[in-house]
């Protein structure tokens, strides 16, 4: 493959990368306050750029780079959604980090080399790049999350999920080693056929379920799984609400797409072990999650656990894959239409939360008394959102939901299904004890001033709540991209 | 055949008049008011336009209309109406143009957002009644919860924050069951169209050979519409919601929303489960058993009662027993050889339909009845009251009308659909219908006793009035009640006196229903 092919394959990459470096770069450079402040939106015109880049390689099935990298439908669909991700999330931190630390540069510089982690891990076809790219989105995590330097709950929140995430990925890494070692090759398609047609030794075979357990241990770090998800609670606290609502989306999705892409790519022959272990994860995820979430008093942490549970309900659809249907109701598009639909869903709750806490200051639930009245429009959004969270329908979470749902009753995981639905009901509880607050309770005393919301995070949650009001109402042009997009990975 | 997109515009005319009013500033109360008012009316007359040019030559479905929703689904907006659902939309939007009348003079709080969220709550139940595919069916059944919440927990009582969020997880929690039932339907029959699921499902899992498979799935729809009918033992969520619930809410409440859950179970149950459904009547009794212990129990609870909207809210348990027991009978009529019997099964089905629109008028007026005494008194305790009969003779007569109706008393509404209930349960299922007839008499004691003489009959003690009021003043009903509280005694007593009115409609459905 020539140069100039190879170029325009990796080119959202490559924007993602100048980009970012050059934000950080020209932070140090420019000395004039003023002018710094104009950083911020050159970052969201190169993620602009970058996001041009990855639609104009839709469509294409091409595996480049020695087959490290691969652009397929289903990479340019995660691309698309880490890219959207980090655009919204640097859209509505400009404000927020402003006064509250000197780096603002390498804020966002991190933010979108993040994303280029991402976009890199979508792409990913070789465990050494599934590795580097997971690494590359863990750190720069790490340090987004403890970036308030003069806060002790950002701190241990960075400590805790630093720590936490090391081991995971040595275990993970652990885990490809000994596929590597069985298969003699990192490439996730010459792993397939290596198990598939070439065992030299049948004797390895037993080597192949611990790979993939700790695999596992690696990919549900990544999307907090339980028990993988110790970490999430403490970091999604402790860190600036902006990084809190970044996590929540960006890294979750990729998450899934890695987990999605290895399992379905490179180890199709142990399809029944890892379904069946993951439908146990699942059901554990998002029982443990709601009840735990039922206790909570800051949002930030009742929405890590929201977060967490959903990841379980995602999971479901990629147990009850359903590859077999020719309809579209299958599971996997129920997975990309549910986190399409989770992204913006979940980054209104947060832009709510986040517009509040810089009115505010305060992070507590019972905080939000009144807000009905103080913030009309916030309330709205938020109202509009938690329905689309708990999963009630003319929203894009209940669209989620029921792909799932229904590729759970097709492949007949009728328990896990029923663990769902009633997680779905205690989750409404808590979903709900936030709109409690804002409409029916009246504001504390003396905490009754109108909120201001400035205009830019207007526009975001607009734009998070009309999204996930048409992809509750008019769904189908999401199921067929996302049609589109599995079908090549379900095909290899 | 009929006019086309004649059942959408009548659904979506209240989100339209949501698009309107929020344009509207929520200073101008009363003009948010009185266009809300307005605008419920268009549904109502085209509603009425639907009822009169229902071809009653053909029956069945008409005024369909179908449209491309989401295919890769396989979902499709189908919609249509029969003899079964028009009466249904005609109840919602009549209901729903009074409540808003009503509450243009009793709601003074956050008004545009009262009003937005009651045509949303308006335009979700008459989604419901037109619905001809599940996931529409599903869809539309879900957005009325939203706009109650937020009723009861905003307008409502002292105690709304518990109700509204107990009235929401209750009701959910049978929707998700639904849900996961309707998904089973769906892959067992390969469309979402309610009307073929009906055809295809009894051949596609036969009851005999798939017992447990399709006793689960209805008895996830049957416990769904159980919650909201309200059946015995899940009507633990009524008394809480219909007490706390501003007037017009209850109205609502009352009238539409528990109707629904009985047009479930005729519309998906009964066409699509009829094996089950008739061995869960007959061969194990559960449901008629759940339905006479409702009647009776709702029934003695209402005696017990000491606020008056609770006691009405009971009595919503009690009377929506008879339309349960009214379908057990009949569907356990359709299974018997015996043609008599298949008459009995469609009196004792007519029975309970008749009762569902009855019982939307007639507990709707009682519970506008009580927002009458409420607006003035502060208090629905009912050892506040007594004597006010010489006080306020207007809404005593009211009162007699609506709570003899509610009984059953010849002449009016009630009567016929007790009647009819019971005549065909008796040939089909005499013991449960003997048990079920002591609620009758029950109803007669908690709506004679304890309403009536509580509240009317006696001497008048000013001042234990003044004292449990803080000498509220006691005037009699005001024009805009006596406006809204006509109507309905209109239907009760044309009802009471030729049901024909509304029986031949319903017995066309029914009819069809039994086979016959």
């Amino acid at each position: 493959m020539d140069l100039a092919t190879t170029l325009k394959l990796i080119l959202p990459e490559l924007v993602l990368c100048i980009v970012g470096l050059l934000v950080l770069v020209l932070d140090l450079i420019i000395p004039d306050e003023n002018k710094k402040a104009w950083l911020p939106y050159a970052g969201l015109l190169g993620l602009g750029l970058a996001l041009i880049a990855v639609v104009s390689l839709a469509g294409q099935n091409v595996s480049f780079l020695s087959g490290m990298l691969a652009v397929d439908s289903f990479a340019v669909f995660f691309k698309f959604l880490a890219i959207l991700a980090v655009g919204l999330v640097l859209l509505v931190s400009i404000d927020y980090m402003k006064d509250r630390t000197p780096y603002r540069g390498e804020f966002f510089g991190l933010l979108i080399l993040a994303g280029l982690a991402m976009s890199l891990a979508a792409g990913a076809t070789d465990l050494i790049m599934v590795y580097l790219a997971m690494e590359f989105l863990s750190f720069s995590s790490y340090i987004l999350v403890g970036f308030l330097r003069d806060n002790e709950r950002s701190n241990e929140a960075a400590l805790k999920y630093f720590l936490y995430g090391a081991t995971a990925s040595a275990v993970m890494l652990y885990g490809m080693s000994l596929l590597y070692g069985i298969t003699g090759t990192t490439h996730l398609a010459g792993i397939a056929n290596y198990l598939a047609n070439g065992l030299a030794a049948p004797t390895q075979l037993w080597l192949v379920i611990p790979a993939l357990l700790m695999l596992l241990v690696g990919f549900g770090f990544k999307i907090a799984l339980v028990p993988f998800h110790q970490w999430s609670p403490d970091a999604y606290e402790g860190a600036p609400t902006p990084v809190t609502a970044f996590l929540s989306v960006g890294p979750k999705a990729i998450g899934f797409a890695l987990l999605i892409r290895v399992f379905m790519t490179a180890l199709p022959e142990f399809t029944t072990t890892w379904t069946a272990v993951l439908a146990a994860i699942s059901m554990v995820t998002m029982t443990l999650a709601n009840l735990v979430a039922l206790k909570q008093t800051n949002i930030k942490r009742m929405l890590a656990y929201s977060s967490i549970a959903q990841a379980g309900y995602i999971l479901i659809g990629f147990v009850s894959l359903g590859l077999n249907s020719e309809s579209s109701f299958n599971g996997i598009n129920g997975v990309l239409l549910y986190l399409f639909a989770y992204l913006f869903t979940n980054l209104g709750v947060f832009v709510v939360a986040i517009a509040f806490e810089q009115a505010t200051g305060s992070n507590n639930i019972s905080d939000y008394a009144g807000l009905a009245k103080r913030a009309p429009g916030l309330a709205a959004v938020m109202l509009i959102c938690l329905l689309s969270l708990a999963g009630i329908p003319a929203t894009g979470g209940f669209m989620g939901k029921f792909f799932v749902f229904g590729a759970a009753i097709q492949t007949q995981f009728y328990v896990l299904a029923v663990v769902a639905i009633i997680n779905s009901v205690i989750a409404v509880f808590y979903y709900l004890n936030v709109v409690r607050y804002m409409y029916f309770t009246p504001p504390a005393g003396g905490a009754d001033q109108p909120i201001p919301v400035p205009g830019l995070f207007q526009f975001v949650l607009a734009l998070t709540a009309a999204v996930t009001l048409v992809i509750g109402l008019f769904p189908q042009p999401f199921i067929e991209i996302a049609t589109q997009s599995v079908r090549l990975l379900a095909a290899s | 055949m009929g006019f086309s997109y004649l059942l959408t515009i009548i659904t979506f005319l209240p989100l339209l008049g949501v698009l309107v009013l929020l344009f509207i500033p929520s200073e101008k109360e009363k003009e948010i008011k009185w266009t809300a008012v307005l605008i419920s009316l268009l549904p109502l007359i085209l509603s009425i336009i639907l009822w009169l040019s229902y071809d009653r030559s053909t029956g069945g479905i008409q005024f369909q209309d179908k449209a491309v929703w989401i295919p890769a689904l396989n979902v499709f907006y189908r919609v249509g109406v029969d003899g079964l659902s028009l009466p249904f939309v005609f109840l919602t939007a009549f209901l729903a143009t009074l409540s808003l009348f009503y509450s243009a003079y009793t709601i003074n709080t956050r008004v545009k957002e009262y009003f937005v969220m009651f045509l949303l709550l308006e335009m979700g139940m008459l989604g419901v009644f037109v619905s001809l595919d599940f996931v529409l069916f599903y869809v539309f059944w879900e957005i009325g919860l939203v706009p109650m919440y937020l009723l009861i927990g905003v307008w409502g009582g002292q105690n709304r924050l518990y109700a509204s969020i107990k009235f929401f997880l209750y009701t959910l929690a049978g929707s998700v069951g639904m849900l996961l039932a309707i998904l089973y339907l769906y892959f067992n029959t390969g469309t979402f169209d309610i009307l073929d699921v009906a055809a295809k499902f009894a051949v596609a899992r036969p009851f005999v050979e798939n017992f447990g498979a399709v006793s689960l799935a209805f008895w996830a729809f049957f416990i769904a519409f159980a919650i909201k009918l309200p059946s015995f033992p899940f009507h633990t969520w009524l008394p809480d919601a219909h007490t706390e619930a501003p007037t017009a809410g209850s109205v609502i409440l009352a009238g539409v929303l528990l109707k629904l859950g009985a047009y479930g179970l005729l519309r998906i149950v009964f066409p699509i489960f009829p094996d089950a459904f008739s061995y869960y009547c007959s061969n194990l009794p559960i449901i008629p058993i759940l339905a006479v212990i409702s009647i009776v129990y709702g029934a003695f609870v209402c005696m017990a009662q000491t606020d008056l909207k609770r006691l009405i809210a009971y009595s919503s348990v009690s009377h929506m027993g008879y339309v349960l027991l009214g379908i057990s009978a009949a569907v356990v009529g359709l299974g018997m050889s015996d043609p008599t019997l298949r008459d009995s099964a469609t009196m004792a089905l007519n029975g309970a339909v008749l009762q569902m629109f009855n019982h939307g008028i007639i507990t709707g007026g009682l519970f506008f009845l009580v927002g009458v005494i409420y607006e003035r008194a502060h208090t629905r305790d009912l050892d506040a009251f007594g004597g006010l009969g010489n006080k306020v003779p207007y809404y005593y007569g009211m009162m007699l009308i609506t709570g003899f109706a509610s009984l059953g008393l010849p002449g009016l509404a009630g009567f016929w659909a007790e009647f009819f209930v019971f005549r065909g349960a008796f040939a089909i299922m005499p013991i449960f219908a003997v048990i079920g007839a002591v609620g009758i008499v029950v109803t007669a004691a908690y709506i004679l006793w304890k309403i009536i003489q509580a509240v009317f009959l006696g001497s008048f003690d000013q001042q234990k009035w003044d004292d449990r009021t803080h000498h509220a003043a006691l005037s009699d009903m005001f024009t805009f009640e006596k406006v809204t509280m006509w109507p309905l005694v209109f239907f009760m007593i044309a009802i009471g006196v030729y049901p024909p009115l509304i029986l031949n409609m319903i017995n066309m459905a029914t009819s069809a229903m039994l086979g016959l």
